[in-house]
């Protein structure tokens, strides 16, 4: 199943397939080492609408909601 | 040249013996830094470029870095060992470019401490170019990457690749070199968890903040009564001397100002060479000192990362993100570096909404005192009542220009980097170098205010501004009329105005009004110069006028509430 990484609960792991946007906001989300096929875990949602904050190869990374929506991600159940 | 946060820097002062500091603050280095270096009869000279993630530029830093590189050699590029792959692609657009190119893999330490293992040789060979591992905060590997400054550096085959060819190119060449064996969670990890997760982060948060802030009240206070006041001391009879000699008269006026008891008062008399001085070094400068320490130990430690994710939630609500908190953080202790600060903010937006909501709602020392100075003899709860009400104007002010001004508002993105154990001599090399440019960027401003207020003074201008504001004091704010004086005084000195405030017996309620009114309704003179400086004339008549309506709007509605009508 297919949904942007927002949609992925904490602590749950997939495979990003695609990132929607612009070629600006691509490049931006790949130069931190957002890139398709990694994986990507969710580290903790913060309520409220705050960020949301994942791992990618041992990375660290707060996104914005506005960002991470356009994360899409492949569930492996 | 390379990414940002890679160590750059470090690796560029290890070269040149200059200091220049790290910072996990984006664009530290907008300007570049350049240095020389001797390797045996010749001299290098070497530029430190601002951090790009790559070659089609995106933001003045990144501009900045191409005019540079198309100057030079050489071309050195840093990168962080532990992201190999996100630094690559810069590394494959610099062979591109056609100029002999050195690759450092720096953070070669902490690399290894997480496991990744790199094959120098392999990449050497994929990328056609020398590549050097490095620890540039220890030293290690620079010596040998300075050995290849006076070799011919070769210049790498030309390759050009379309974007998605590039991102294919770099997994392969991750692939082959980089091997990452598992390690176990350790406890670094742990705390990591405890303090970016909302449920533990946020209490954490709150607990490092207060006790941040008590840090630098006790601190603070301590270095007033033990070092600098005893400085002062020192230099009030050769300031005297000099008030004998020079005389009354207007000289005396503006260089050592009004005798208070017949000598000089350095809170008061508002001279240049007295209160002039007095408040930037004697009162401003010790707190500044400790919350630049405390934020430099923040920063390093890798804590400000996460306090900024925590606090995303509601600066994002108010047209900021979560780096909004350093600008707040530095403003509660004097709103000139606060405001300077606002520069960790992306666009010119959220650089007005940070510097105006800290000018109005975050009292800096000054005022603090001056809160509780007035009020707090009509006991705690007033004072509280003060606090409340200007985070509630802070969040409704915030919301409000974020509304309804133009402009974006990019929201968070930042890595969070591992915790690390900060460096005292890094901590206190950023520390200085940042109390350098307060005392150069900050201290000729506060200056200035002095002098303007000295000449608004002296001119009768303020005693006129008075009468015509009496009106709306007396009818809008419900005070005594002899308040306005008082309030135009704050206009450029907070401090005096308490003096003024006090002796006019009144109430408790009207006290509230009239100190909360004065806190937010014009930021010192110092402040109010940094304004014009990072927000440029127009963007500061805007600032003011949002001050003074917001000011004069909830000192009316509180009087309402408080003293009725």
């Amino acid at each position: 199943m297919v949904v942007s990484v927002m949609e992925l609960e904490e602590g749950k792991t997939a495979k990003i397939i695609e990132i929607q946007g612009g070629h600006g906001m691509q490049n931006q989300l790949r130069s931190i080492g957002i890139l398709e096929g990694k994986d990507i875990a969710v580290v903790t949602h913060h309520p409220f609408q705050g960020p949301i904050v994942v791992k990618v190869d041992r990375k660290m990374i707060s996104l914005g909601r506005g960002l991470a929506c356009r994360i899409m991600v492949e569930m492996t159940s | 040249m390379g990414n940002p946060n890679v160590g750059k820097s470090v690796v560029f002062s290890r070269l040149t013996g200059t200091h220049v500091i790290t910072s996990n603050f984006p664009g530290t280095t907008v300007d570049y830094s350049q240095g020389a270096t001797c390797l045996g009869r010749e001299r290098v000279f070497i530029i430190d470029a601002p951090g790009t993630y790559s070659l089609d530029p995106t933001n003045p830093a990144e501009e900045v870095s191409l005019r540079i590189l198309n100057e030079a050699d050489i071309v050195v590029n840093v990168l962080d060992a532990t992201n190999l792959e996100r630094n690559l692609i810069l590394t494959l657009e610099l062979l591109s470019r056609n100029v002999p190119l050195l690759v450092v893999l720096n953070l070669w330490d902490e690399a290894a401490h997480t496991g990744i293992e790199i094959d120098v040789s392999r990449l050497q060979e994929l990328l056609g170019v020398p590549v050097i591992p490095t620890v540039a905060v220890t030293g290690e590997g620079i010596a040998e990457l300075a050995s290849y400054f006076s070799q011919d550096v070769p210049v790498p085959e030309q390759k050009n690749y379309s974007d998605e060819e590039k991102w294919v190119m770099i997994g392969q060449i991750t692939r082959e070199v980089q091997t990452i064996t598992h390690r176990h969670h350790t406890l670094r990890d742990l705390i990591s968890d405890i303090t970016i997760k909302p449920i533990t982060g946020i209490p954490v948060a709150i607990l490092v903040i207060l006790v941040s802030l008590w840090a630098v009240i006790f601190i603070g206070e301590a270095c007033i009564t033990y070092i600098t006041d005893p400085l002062f001391e020192l230099y009030l009879p050769i300031i005297t001397q000099l008030s004998e000699f020079i005389g009354p008269g207007f000289i005396h006026q503006i260089l050592i100002g009004e005798l208070v008891d017949g000598g000089i008062d350095f809170e008061q008399s508002m001279g240049i060479l007295t209160t002039g001085l007095y408040v930037p070094f004697g009162i401003v400068l010790p707190y500044v000192i400790v919350f630049y320490i405390l934020a430099a130990l923040l920063e390093d430690s890798g804590y400000l990362p996460r306090l900024a994710t925590l606090t995303d939630t509601f600066f994002h609500r108010l047209g900021m993100h979560g780096y909004g908190i350093v600008p707040v953080f530095l403003g509660l202790g004097c709103n000139v570096p606060g405001i300077l600060a606002t520069r960790v903010l992306e666009t010119r937006k959220q650089r007005f909404i940070a510097a105006t909501l800290i000018a109005i709602s975050i009292p800096c020392m000054a005022k603090t005192a001056m809160i509780f100075g007035t009020i707090g003899q009509f006991g705690f709860l007033y004072i509280l009542l003060v606090i409340a009400v200007l985070a509630v104007v802070y969040i409704t002010i915030g919301m409000i220009l974020s509304r309804f001004i133009h402009g974006e508002c990019p929201e968070i993105f930042l890595e969070i980097p591992p915790y690390r154990t900060p460096r005292l001599n890094m901590v206190l090399k950023k520390t200085w170098m940042r109390i350098v440019a307060f005392i150069a960027e900050a201290v000729p401003y506060l200056f200035l205010g002095v002098l303007l207020v000295n000449i608004l003074y002296a001119t009768g201008f303020l005693a006129w501004l008075g009468t015509v504001l009496a009106p709306l004091i007396v009818g809008w704010l419900g005070l005594p009329e002899e308040a306005s004086g008082a309030l135009l005084t704050g206009f450029l000195r907070k401090d005096l105005a308490i003096g003024m405030l006090l002796p006019l017996d009144m109430t408790a309620q009207q006290m509230v009004v009239a100190v909360t009114t004065l806190t937010m309704y014009f930021p010192c003179a110092g402040a109010f110069a940094v304004l014009y400086r990072e927000l440029g004339f127009s963007g500061m008549i805007k600032s003011v006028i949002v001050m003074a309506t917001t000011a004069f709007f909830v000192g009316g509605i509180m009087r309402f509430i408080l003293i009725g009508i």
